[in-house]
Order: C-alpha cells, then sequence, then structure tokens
C-alpha cells in the first residue's frame, strides 16, 4: 500500500503572494465598507426597519451553514470510513474553520455595536437560540482544531475516531442552531416551520461540499498537483445527491406550506407573484442552483469533464446564495398578518405591504470580503501546514487506498 | 558611555520630576467649570477623591437598578452629575458636559479614557420648561448630599496617601 | 537539584490561587458594600402590579395622530435628525415609530377600524426570548423594554417581534431627552412612558395626549388591580389580544375590532 503523503501547498511565490495579496485587498476593501456602515450608521445600508436582516447576514449565514458541510468529508473519512475520502479530511476540516470565520466576521461587522463584542461574549441569555449559537461557533473552532491535529498528529492519532464523532454531532447541532434561528421566528409566516433545521442541514452538506470541490479544484491547480478521475467522480456523485436532497426538501417545505391555508399568501409570495423573490426562488435557488448542476453532474455528455464539475459546483453555491436570501430577505419583505380576515388600508410603517430593500454596495462589499476571509485563512492554513496530499492520484488496481 | 549615564540619570530625574508635578497639578486642580451648579457645592455626592476614583462604578451600579428595577432617584444618577456640572452658556442654555474643556471632557481627554455616556445620554439638563416629571421623588437635582454628615475636604497628603492605599490594596 | 526547578513551586501556587480569590472579592465586593449601604433588598417594581392598556378602536378618531405625536415629543423622537440626503421613502422605514397609527379593513364585510400600534408588553415576549445578551428584558411590573447598555445591535428581537414593534437606530443622535437616552447602533421601543410610572404617575403621553383629545380611546392602569379602571373595564366588556394566537397574553388589549 502506498503511504499518503501531505505537503503544505507550494507554488511559485509570485503566483502564491499574488493571489494573497488580492484576496487581502478584497478584505481591506470590505473593512473600509464596514467601518462606513459603523461610522454613519446603518442608514447607509439599505437595512430598515421592515427588512432587519440584508445583505451582510445573506452571506454570513451561507458562509456558516457551508462551513459546517465543508466537514462532511472529514467525517465520512473517519467516522463513515470510506477510504477514498480519507486522505481529504484535513483539507476538510481547514475549509470548514475558514469558512466560518469568514461567516462570523460579516455578522460581528453589521451588528450595531459591533464594540460591544465582549458584552455578546460575557452576557448569555440562555433562552435566545442566538446565545447558543455563539457556544456552538467557538465549540465547533476547537472541536475541529483538534480533529485536524488528531488527523495530523501520529502520537494522538487513536483519538481521531472519538473526536471526528464529536465534530460529526457539533456540526449537526451548528447548523440545526442556525436553522433554528430562522425556525423559532413564531410571527413571521415564512420562516414558523419546524423542517428549517433539517432543511439548514441538508443544505449544509451541499454548499460545503461544492465549497470543497472548488477550493480543491483550485489548489491542487495552484500548485500544479494531479487529482485523480475516480476520486473527483465521488465527490461529484455525491454533490449530485446532496443537490437533488436540497430541491426535495424545497419542495417539501412549500408543500407543506401550501397546505395550510392561512400560509398561502407567504407560497403565492414566494412561488408566483413575489416579483424578485419569485425569480430568484424559480431561476436562482430551482434552476441555476439545483436543475443545471443535476444536469452537469450527471449528463453522460459530461463524464469526463472536469471543467463541468467546477462548473456544477460554482452553480451550487450560486443557487444556495439565492435559496438564503430568498428564506432571509424574502421571508422579511413578506407583510407580517396582524389582523387576519382584515387588510391595512393606511399606515406610516408599511403594514401590509412588500417591504421595499435595495441591497448597498456598502453591504455587498462587507459579504464578499466575508467571502475573502474565508478563502485567505485557507491558502494561509493549507501553505503552513501539512492538509494537502501530495498527489491525489487514483490508487492503484487492487490497492486498498 | 559611563560619562553618558549620569547625564541619562539626571535627565531621567528632571523628566520624572515635572511629569510628577504635572499629575499632582491635575490632581489638585479641579475640572469643575465656574458657570455650573456644583461650583457653588462643597463637595459631590462623595468626598472628591473618592469620586474620581470611583464614579465609573458608581454610575454602572445605579444605572441597572434604574433600568431594570424602575429606582430613578439613586444617589448615583448621571442625570443627576449633568445637572450640577453642566455650565450655563452665555446664550441662556447649558453648555454639553462632553464638550472641550467642560466637566467630563477636561478630565477624559486627560487621562486618554474614552466617555461612551454620551453616545446615548443627554449631555445638557432637561430644560425646566421641558422638566416631563415634576412630581419625581427626589427629584434630579436633589438627594446631592444624601447621606454625607458634613462635606469632606482633602489635602493634597491625605489625597495621596488614599492613593497609595487603594492603589496598594 | 536542577530536577526541582520543575516541580511547581507550592509558594507561588498558594500565591496565585490567593491573588485570584483576592482580586473576586474585590470585583465582587463594591457592588456587595453599595448594595448594603443602600438598602438595596426590596426596592423598585414589583410583580403586584402590571401596566396595560385597554384600546377601544370605536372611540379612537380617523387621522387623529395625537398620540403619534405627544410620544415623539415626551421620547425626543422629534429631537433625531433626518441624515443628509435620505429619501423620505427610506427615512420612514428607518426612523424610529413607537407608536403609529393603522386603519384597517375587514375584507368580508368592508368595516373599517383606527388604532394605535406600539410595543403589546407581552407576558411572554418573543424578543426577551430570542435575545442574545438579555437586553431586550421585562421589568417586574411587566413592562417590556431594551437595556441600551448591553445591546449589540444584531436586531434579533425585531425578527421575532409579531407586532413590529420595534425599531433600529439607523444614524447619530445628537440630542436626546434625559428621560430618553437613544444612539446609533441600539434597539428600542415603546416603554409605556416607565420614567413617568418611575415617578409615579399612572399615565403615558399618548393617552394623555387622547384623553386631551376628548376621544379617551387609550385606558391606561394597572391590570392586577381588581378595583382599577381598567381591570373593571376588561371585565365588563369583550377584548382582544392581536395575534392572541400566539398566546402571549400581552398586555395591551384592544376592544371593538
Amino acid at each position: 500500500m502506498l503511504k499518503m503523503k501531505y505537503r503544505e501547498l507550494y507554488c511559485s511565490s509570485p503566483r502564491y503572494w499574488g493571489g494573497l495579496a488580492s484576496l487581502v485587498f478584497i478584505i481591506l476593501i470590505g473593512l473600509g465598507a464596514a467601518f462606513h456602515m459603523e461610522h454613519s450608521g446603518h442608514y447607509v445600508t439599505g437595512m430598515s426597519n421592515q427588512i432587519v436582516w440584508g445583505l451582510p447576514h445573506v452571506f454570513a449565514i451561507f458562509l456558516i451553514v457551508a462551513a459546517s458541510g465543508a466537514l462532511n468529508v472529514a467525517s465520512i473519512g473517519s467516522v463513515f470510513g470510506g477510504p477514498m475520502y480519507k486522505p481529504l479530511g484535513r483539507f476538510s476540516g481547514l475549509l470548514a474553520i475558514g469558512l466560518l470565520a469568514g461567516g462570523l466576521v460579516v455578522l460581528l461587522l453589521d451588528l450595531g455595536r459591533p464594540d460591544r463584542l465582549i458584552v455578546a461574549m460575557t452576557t448569555y441569555n440562555f433562552k435566545s437560540i442566538f446565545a447558543w449559537n455563539i457556544i456552538l461557533y467557538t465549540g465547533f473552532f476547537t472541536i475541529v482544531g483538534l480533529y485536524i491535529w488528531a488527523m495530523m498528529d501520529r502520537k494522538i492519532a487513536h483519538l481521531k475516531r472519538p473526536i471526528g464523532f464529536a465534530a460529526f454531532f457539533w456540526r449537526l447541532a451548528l447548523t440545526t442552531g442556525t436553522g433554528s434561528i430562522f425556525g423559532f421566528l413564531v410571527a413571521r409566516e415564512a420562516y414558523d416551520a419546524a423542517i428549517m433545521a433539517p432543511m439548514f442541514i441538508i443544505m449544509s452538506f451541499s454548499y460545503g461540499l461544492a465549497f470543497f470541490i472548488i477550493t480543491l479544484m483550485a489548489a491542487y491547480w495552484w500548485a500544479g498537483r494531479t487529482i485523480g478521475d475516480l476520486r473527483l467522480a465521488k465527490l461529484k456523485n455525491l454533490l449530485g445527491v446532496f443537490v437533488g436532497a436540497v430541491l426535495y426538501f424545497a419542495l417539501v417545505y412549500h408543500l407543506t406550506n401550501l397546505y395550510v391555508t392561512q400560509h398561502h399568501g407567504v407560497e403565492r409570495f414566494i412561488l408566483l407573484d413575489g416579483g424578485i423573490y419569485t425569480s430568484m426562488f424559480w431561476i436562482g435557488q430551482v434552476l441555476v442552483g439545483g436543475i443545471i448542476p443535476l444536469f452537469l453532474l450527471y449528463s453522460p455528455a459530461f463524464t469526463h469533464s472536469r471543467f463541468a464539475i467546477a462548473v456544477a459546483s460554482l452553480l451550487v453555491l450560486i443557487g444556495g446564495f439565492f435559496q438564503v436570501y430568498v428564506i432571509v430577505i424574502g421571508g422579511q419583505a413578506f407583510p407580517m398578518s396582524l389582523f387576519p380576515g382584515k387588510e391595512v388600508v393606511e399606515s406610516t410603517f408599511f403594514d401590509g405591504v412588500v417591504a421595499a430593500y435595495t441591497p448597498t454596495a456598502a453591504e455587498a462589499l462587507l459579504g464578499i470580503a466575508g467571502v475573502a476571509v474565508s478563502m485567505t485563512l485557507v491558502a494561509i492554513g493549507a501553505r503552513m501546514l501539512r492538509v494537502l496530499p501530495e498527489t491525489l492520484e487514483d490508487p492503484q488496481e487492487g490497492e486498498a487506498a | 558611555m559611563r560619562s553618558l549615564s549620569g547625564i541619562r540619570r539626571i535627565a531621567g530625574l528632571l523628566v520624572g520630576g515635572a511629569l510628577l508635578l504635572l499629575t499632582t497639578g491635575a490632581i489638585s486642580d479641579t475640572a469643575v467649570t465656574k458657570g455650573s451648579k456644583a461650583a457653588g457645592m462643597d463637595s459631590c455626592v462623595a468626598p472628591t477623591a473618592d469620586m474620581r476614583r470611583n464614579h465609573m462604578d458608581y454610575l454602572k451600579h445605579d444605572r441597572d437598578r434604574t433600568v431594570h428595577k424602575g429606582v430613578r432617584d439613586t444617589r448615583n444618577s448621571l442625570a443627576a452629575c449633568i445637572d450640577c456640572h453642566a455650565e450655563k452658556s452665555e446664550a441662556g442654555g447649558y453648555k454639553p458636559v462632553n464638550a472641550e474643556g467642560q466637566f467630563c471632557a477636561s478630565c477624559h481627554s486627560y487621562v486618554a479614557v474614552n466617555l461612551t455616556c454620551f453616545q446615548c445620554h443627554s449631555t445638557t439638563p432637561q430644560g425646566a420648561d421641558e422638566k416631563v416629571s415634576q412630581n419625581a421623588a427626589g427629584g434630579a437635582g436633589l438627594g446631592l448630599l444624601h447621606g454625607m454628615e458634613q462635606p469632606l475636604s482633602l489635602t493634597r497628603d491625605e489625597l495621596q496617601r488614599l492613593h497609595a492605599k487603594v492603589e496598594g490594596n | 537539584m536542577s530536577n526541582r526547578d520543575d516541580q511547581p513551586d507550592m509558594n507561588r501556587r498558594a500565591f496565585l490561587g490567593q491573588t485570584a480569590l483576592a482580586a473576586g472579592a474585590a470585583t465582587v465586593a463594591p457592588g456587595v458594600l453599595l448594595a448594603v449601604a443602600n438598602g438595596e433588598a426590596d426596592e423598585g417594581v414589583t410583580s403586584d402590579v402590571r401596566w396595560g392598556m385597554l384600546i377601544d378602536t370605536n372611540k379612537c378618531a380617523d387621522g387623529c395622530t395625537a398620540c403619534v405625536e405627544a410620544c415623539d415629543k415626551e421620547n425626543g423622537i422629534d429631537l433625531i435628525q433626518r441624515p443628509q440626503g435620505q429619501s423620505d421613502e427610506m427615512w420612514n422605514a428607518q426612523r424610529p415609530q413607537w407608536i403609529r397609527k393603522l386603519k384597517v379593513r375587514d375584507t368580508q364585510t368592508g368595516a373599517v377600524s383606527n388604532l394605535p400600534m406600539m410595543c403589546q408588553h407581552c407576558e411572554h415576549p418573543p424578543c426577551v426570548d430570542v435575545c442574545p445578551t438579555g437586553a431586550s428584558f421585562k421589568r417586574a411590573d411587566g413592562i417590556v423594554m431594551v437595556d441600551r447598555h448591553t445591546c449589540i445591535g444584531c436586531r434579533y428581537c425585531m425578527m421575532a417581534c409579531p407586532y413590529k414593534a420595534r425599531s433600529f437606530i439607523h444614524q447619530d443622535v445628537v440630542r436626546q431627552r434625559t428621560n430618553a437616552p437613544r444612539g446609533k447602533g441600539c434597539v428600542e421601543s415603546c416603554n409605556l412612558c416607565a420614567h413617568r410610572i418611575d415617578a409615579g404617575q399612572e399615565s403615558t403621553a399618548c393617552q394623555e395626549a387622547c384623553s386631551a383629545e376628548g376621544h379617551k380611546a387609550i385606558l391606561f392602569g394597572d391590570l392586577k388591580d381588581p378595583q382599577s379602571e381598567i381591570a373593571q373595564a376588561l371585565k365588563a366588556h369583550e377584548s382582544r389580544q392581536i395575534r392572541g394566537d400566539l398566546e402571549l397574553n400581552t398586555g395591551v388589549r384592544y376592544s371593538n375590532i
């Protein structure tokens, strides 16, 4: 059996530092945007008392959800014993940490009072799922950090399985927690559904794996290493299953809602006449994020096309972004029903009308910076730690792995 | 090198001495502004040295009582601080306590400590014409010398001893 | 001999322990001492009262905004400056509104009612449940409010509130009233004029203004006192909670809707 050798990501200096510099540049612009938002106040954003969570939250939730999903590859390798996934475990852990950090940075910088981070860390209201999430996030960093350590250090290799299990359950809790942020909002019709939490888990599987495939391919292209066809095919098939599952959950979610007469209004809004949100749902989430990637992944015409895999993964991410956008913003834009059976004729506060939201550049730049933070952490981590195998050639005939 | 060190030592002593003078000067000087109600009073709600050192803790403690328990006639209420320490301006109104040279700002800028109260709180007393609750028990400006048998004034020596005591605990 | 350097120095350990103890005592002591000195055992608001409102929509006049104006003045909302260059639409969506007037029409019968809408001061407030730092809290006397000292501006309470009663401060605020501190980046909402209640008054600005206009649509008082006007009225006439299906047991009730 060939021994798997891990080595730091190494490529020519200009290529590495150039890439890193452009990422840092994006981050700096994002920080500038965040400073602008905090200095002038949130009036410079499109957010208001109607749409209280905007584009930054879409980015943050998207990244956090993807983070727990990115850890899946490691879980499959060490918890469920998939030999083909085993060499990818370390990178999977690193990516998970990077994505979570990126998401949290965005979330933090969008707070009304980010200077009170210390308050958020020291005063807890344990009834709040948000407070639990703060603990879940910190715990995730610790456990995944230990997990990577266990995967890399022979001396504690025997701890790999138990820590792997812990990390697996922790990530499930984390995504459940993130999903519950919305599921617990009884007042808003679009959110009040128990299916939110499992739906977020399956979304995390899909986005996390898509992120994993893209970053893995990018890293190997960057460093000029090779990935075997068989391994990619495995990842690709798995992605296909997850994308299908996300579509299925979206279907169940909307069918359940359609069964409840009270929710017909919000369903009509998302599925039929919600303008931008309807387009985002059908074109963004279903077509770009579901049907086209499925076609690219399963069509015999693209069986050996790496380009198709990369494009499919990218589309999954774009579709996923729209899906989170529809959930977060669309759910808020739909008016809350204060008086069932009555319509609001006059209000100074936009009661009973669809709330308008146009994100500003500052919000978008902050969100993009979050993605850049994730990628920077991954790039630095891969350069400093031995997380990527020297080669991911397919195992020779007759070899275990 | 050896000869230099002596000079250095003397220079250091001089600089240190100058700094010491500056500090003690600051301690003895009062930040209370002339045109404020506080200027006509013997002492704050506690000895000056105590207030200088502990006012933030007193304020924080009573702010929680006010916000969570609705106790507004506390000894250490920020509104009362402002009532007393805001300086009357020529125009008839008040100068904000966090304006340059005013009571709060002069000290806080001297010690370079951020003053965050006034991100939210009013910096001038509520004018008599727009007073909301006339019948507030104990009222904003009252209760000032509450619990004080006699106003205390400390000499510089006493003050320094107090400082040493507090720091050496 | 050299081995002994590796052993923990017991003296040092004891010293560290004592230091930690002393530091702890120093942190806790002032609070305890202050509490003792001020005799704070049972002070402040009690749960023997619960403040609430009854709004008679029949008496609420179409086009009258006296309650809104009174609230804006009382709580310094009228002192907030619109940011330079902000459009009417955005300003309307972003400025704080503690109380707002609504006109609703029954889709079947066409019956029209007017009513003021504000924080309903729930017994089980969703905003308090979701707040990560506990800044959103309910006072013993039933008033739901925000402790701005611990609010981090995450706006989760605004997501959770079924009544859209909360507002986020989107810009710098230069002038405030002493009784209504306000600053950029925190969330706020109607607090039933808590400063008045704490001063011993049993009225809110909106209720006062409504009475002054002669409408008397708003009744304010102690829900727990069976002799109070509001408790009697609630007992005598049918009234309802808005979004009663959520079983939040609101402190603000409406009749004739």
